[in-house]
């Protein structure tokens, strides 16, 4: 995926063979720099090959990564069927004509999609084709001595040079010393012998940049695999859970809702069983502005991990989920359960127990729906509201205005008939099919709608039966997730954190420091720095470098230390005059090591 | 739960309406500084000028290379980059650093101070930021200490401390480099985040509903504001780059080298280069923002990633400026295009930080903004 140390190196290179003016690494047209690529003759393994170089370029992978950003917009702007599938059957409800096109184009799926699965696939093809390669050739690159020392080391982009006094050491001795100056800064080191009897050290650091930006990537392909691991393997469930009633324990049968890994198999629900023994909200009634916020869910649970073993009490909040091996569970929402009881038109009790209300609002306006499939003569089924602290206003509406339970009341319609049940469909406990169904009570009817305070009962009209209003009871609602995927997914995020912050701040680079008799007789000491990839403190370097060959050696005073300590090669040729500055006093902001600079790329700071 | 000190609260915001007005002032001065700076410019080239004669009198042939290459230098940086026409060579004119012979230059590649240039007026609005940037961070600090909790729970929150972060991040950048040039830009946005946040999202203050009491908040929440604070300067720089780029092909091609406010700007490479080194340290702290969210997540909602929207757009974000740091290695994509993906990608987090907390559902629906 990213070549970009390769691309560095041969824009070094092609800067370094001293090609004339290359007018920066900003290509002024901004869109020239057109990789001149020649179609081969193709046969078909020629065709493969230019195929596949041409999808592991640099340029496929940035397209490809520009495409994964906007393909994964959709998914934010349409409802989607992981998320919800029932909002997304509302939206092709509400829009028949474009959501279906919206459906064949798997806009309510976008990201197992097949467009979308194209591009990340396609880009990690591309980063495997990239990235193998490359850690191929830098495990040879680790195993061999750093590169041999250029001939002319003041074409590099930094470079330096200091003459001694002749009581300095010998060039290949001043060279030695440099190489273990150099070894003491982290770098990998060789020194070689010259043929004119001189002699030069070829030095190399951070190595563990490309190390970085390879197991990045590798630790991206460990991402994406544990998560498609997690993807086949894990489960998750719903469940609600009723204060003081029945439990849970972790069968299928138990879940309300359950949607399993494409590979799951029933062994790994491990076994645990759980109740809710009490619930605690906190509201906020210290606030003016957020009176009434929610401050703190606290679910006392009953929990029995594995089949034996005491029950014993946990606590269960928001942000602390409970554990049973892998098996996580976590509250995810609250509500409440008014219990009522039913007796039909025979005067039998029909339904009683606590009914789950769905919470509409943040004062806990709760939709309810009740169905008494067994009522006889006839079924009935009510559908209303339930408010925690019920206000009438002057329209006659009851609203709630509290989430805590102040002034409890039902507010329901009643249905007799056909519930529609007993053909076996399956149905939605939250929805009431009215259409087999005749209204008993509403307040478009003179009968009027049915108010229930707690301890209050309602006789329905024309003798079918009666409905009371017995409690409130709270609940919890869980998630209860399995995902064997996720510690590979966290260890490999981490692990390409670390990579990345390797890859993109270790500074790679080159010296070589050469040491040759000067006309004189004393020791001329020349060095050069080359960065790959980016390195903004390459002369930072040569300047940390020039003290320290200061300090080991005498070094001759510049010969014209003249006012402008630091001259500028604009041509590129290496004048004499410019060398007056290569024995700049140390330390003073002056003591720009000069040289010509190099690609533009490898501008210092 | 510790009751809220309102008092302190009340003072909090006071305060952070006082900042605001005083960055409000300190961006007029910078942008007096920049309009005013043709004259100034105008002036110093007049020094130059004589400067350069008087070297010429003494010049001998030595010298003659090197006030050639002066010459050419600050031809360079008086009209911004002209310099790059003569080809790479040229450019390290610009790391001369003229304290010798006392000639001097408008601007510094390297974003160093030279002391050539005296811009009272900017000076005076970096002072007036800073007392700013205090009075803010006492705003800020105060909101906390309120609440007995980080000030980070809703929108008003997390737009004034990404606003205050900006600003402290952009006076440390001013310790060490040069950077008065970028302040209209990010003065300019800091005024509009603390517009934004006191009167677009103005929250009272409050406790953390459940979800957020986490330590998790701490650590998500810090590095994604501090990210944004750094995408919000190599903001600026880009779009300063894209205007400098089209400066500087005006002039190669002898057009008028106009707007006169980017000569006190570097070269478009040079803002190319420092804008890169932000953008890779606030892209791996918004990979770590990433990685932390899906930990905080999976505590909380029992999965580390679950395409919410305000996910999607954190994604979204990530591979943009992925995409940003891949073009820079890309041959034809340096330069212009890349900043325009740096622009893009801030883009995004605007959007990500205001339509997607507003408008769209979703679980990190924290805005805490009144229905």
């Amino acid at each position: 995926m990213s070549q970009q140390d390769n691309v560095r190196v041969t824009r070094d290179e092609a800067a370094q063979a001293s090609t004339p003016a290359r007018p920066g690494s900003t290509a002024p047209d901004g869109g020239s720099g057109r990789q001149d690529v020649e179609l081969p003759a193709l046969g078909l393994v020629g065709t493969l090959r230019f195929a596949w170089t041409q999808l592991t370029s640099m340029r496929t992978a940035l397209m490809l990564l520009l495409m994964l950003a906007v393909a994964a917009v959709p998914g934010s702007l349409f409802p989607q069927r992981p998320a919800g599938p029932e909002i997304v059957n509302q939206y092709l409800e509400d829009n028949p004509v474009l959501g279906e096109w919206l459906d064949r184009f798997q806009l309510f799926d976008v990201y197992s999609s097949v467009w979308f699965s194209a591009i990340y696939l396609l880009l990690f093809v591309s980063l495997i084709g990239c990235v193998f390669p490359r850690a191929v050739k830098h495990a040879k690159v680790l195993r061999s001595a750093p590169p041999r020392t250029p001939r002319r080391l003041s074409r590099l982009p930094e470079y330096g040079r200091v003459v001694l006094e002749p009581t300095g050491p010998a060039p290949a001795q001043a060279v030695e010393q440099a190489a273990q100056v150099l070894r003491k800064r982290g770098y990998r080191i060789e020194v070689r012998q010259e043929p004119d009897g001189g002699a030069s050290v070829g030095a190399e650091r951070g190595y563990v940049r490309e190390i970085g930006n390879i197991a990045f990537h590798l630790s991206l392909i460990g991402v994406l695999a544990f998560m498609a691991v997690g993807g086949l393997l894990s489960y998750s469930g719903q469940k609600i859970l009723v204060e003081g009633e029945e439990g849970f324990a972790n069968t299928l049968v138990s879940y309300d809702a359950f949607t399993p890994g494409g590979a799951f198999s029933e062994d790994s629900l491990v076994p645990f069983s759980m109740s809710l023994k009490s619930f605690e909200k906190v509201f906020d009634r210290e606030s003016e502005t957020h009176y009434g916020q929610p401050l703190d869910f606290t679910a006392v649970m009953e929990v029995q991990d594995g089949t034996t073993g005491e029950p014993e009490e946990r606590i269960l909040k928001v942000n602390h989920p409970l554990a049973f091996g892998d098996t996580r569970v976590y509250l995810v929402g609250n509500g409440y359960a008014p219990e009522v009881t039913v007796r039909d038109g025979n005067g039998d009790i029909a339904f009683q127990g606590p009914v789950v209300g769905q919470v509409q609002d943040e004062v806990y306006t709760s939709l309810l729906t009740i169905k008494v499939p067994d009522a006889q003569p006839d079924q009935l089924g009510f559908v209303g509201f339930f408010l925690p602290t019920a206000y009438t206003g002057e329209d006659g509406v009851a609203i709630s205005i509290d989430p805590d339970l102040y002034k409890p009341e039902l507010n329901l319609n009643a249905y007799y008939g056909d519930l529609g049940l007993d053909e076996g469909k399956p149905q939605n406990v939250y929805v009431l099919d009215t259409e087999n169904l005749t209204e008993l009570n509403s307040r478009n009817l003179d009968s009027g709608g049915i108010t229930l305070s707690v301890g209050e009962s309602y006789e329905l009209p024309q003798g079918k039966g009666s409905i009371s209003f017995d409690g409130v009871k709270p609940y919890v609602g869980l998630d209860i997730l399995y995902d064997p995927g996720k510690w590979g997914v966290g260890v490999f995020a981490v692990l390409a954190l670390i990579a990345l912050a390797v890859s993109l701040f270790v500074r790679r680079r080159r010296v070589w420091v050469r040491g040759t008799t000067g006309p004189d007789g004393s020791t001329m000491v020349e060095y050069g720095l080359l960065a790959r990839g980016e390195d903004f403190g390459l002369r930072q370097e040569n300047l940390a470098l020039r003290r320290k060959f200061e300090q080991l050696w005498p070094v001759t005073a510049p010969q014209e230390p003249g006012p402008s300590s630091s001259s500028t090669t604009s041509s590129g040729t290496t004048s004499d005059t410019s060398f007056t500055t290569a024995s700049a006093p140390a330390g003073s902001p002056g003591a720009t090591p000069d040289g010509p600079a190099g690609p533009v790329q490898n501008r210092p700071e | 739960m510790p009751s809220i000190n309102l008092q302190l609260a009340s003072y909090s915001d006071l305060f952070m309406l006082i900042a605001a007005l005083i960055y409000a002032v300190a961006f007029i001065l910078f942008a007096l500084d920049l309009a005013t700076s043709s004259k100034t410019i105008r002036a110093l080239e007049t020094e130059l000028a004589r400067e350069r004669e008087r070297q010429q009198d003494t010049a001998d042939t030595a010298d003659a290379a090197e006030s050639v290459a002066r010459r050419e230098h600050l031809v360079g940086a008086g009209v911004g980059g002209s310099a790059r026409t003569t080809g790479p060579r040229a450019v390290p004119g610009a790391h001369t650093n003229g304290t010798g012979a006392g000639g001097g230059e408008l601007v510094d590649e390297d974003m160093d101070y030279l002391g050539t240039t005296a811009r009272p007026v900017a000076n005076v609005a970096v002072a007036l930021m800073v007392i700013a940037a205090a009075l803010h961070a006492f705003a800020v600090i105060a909101r906390a200490v309120a609440a007995s909790r980080v000030p980070w729970g809703n929108m008003y929150e997390f737009c004034t401390t990404g606003a205050m972060l900006v600003a402290v991040v952009y006076l440390l950048f001013l310790i060490r480099k040069d950077l008065r040039f970028l302040g209209t830009f990010v003065t300019g946005l800091v005024v509009i985040m603390m517009a934004a946040a006191t009167i677009g999202f103005p929250t009272p203050i409050a406790h953390l509903q459940p979800a957020l009491q986490s330590p998790w908040i701490v650590i998500h929440v810090s590095i994604a504001v501090l990210a944004s604070a750094l995408f919000t300067l190599t903001f600026s720089m880009s779009v300063l780059q894209l205007l400098q780029h089209r400066r500087e092909a005006r002039i190669r091609t002898g057009g008028p080298a106009r707007p006169a406010f980017l000569q006190l700007v570097p070269s478009a490479l040079s803002l190319e280069n420092w804008s890169y080194r932000i953008n890779a340290v606030g892209f791996v702290m918004w990979t770590f923002t990433l990685i932390a969210g899906a930990i905080w997540a999976e505590a909380s909602w029992g999965r580390y990633w679950g395409w919410d929207t305000k996910e999607v757009w954190t994604f979204v974000i990530w591979v943009i400026y992925a995409g940003y740091l891949h073009a820079r290695a890309t041959r034809g994509w340096t330069g212009e295009r890349a900043a325009w993906l740096s622009i893009i990608g801030y883009a995004c987090i605007v959007f990500n930080f205001t339509i997607v907390n507003t408008y769209f559902p979703g679980l990190h629906s924290y805005a805490g903004l009144p229905s």
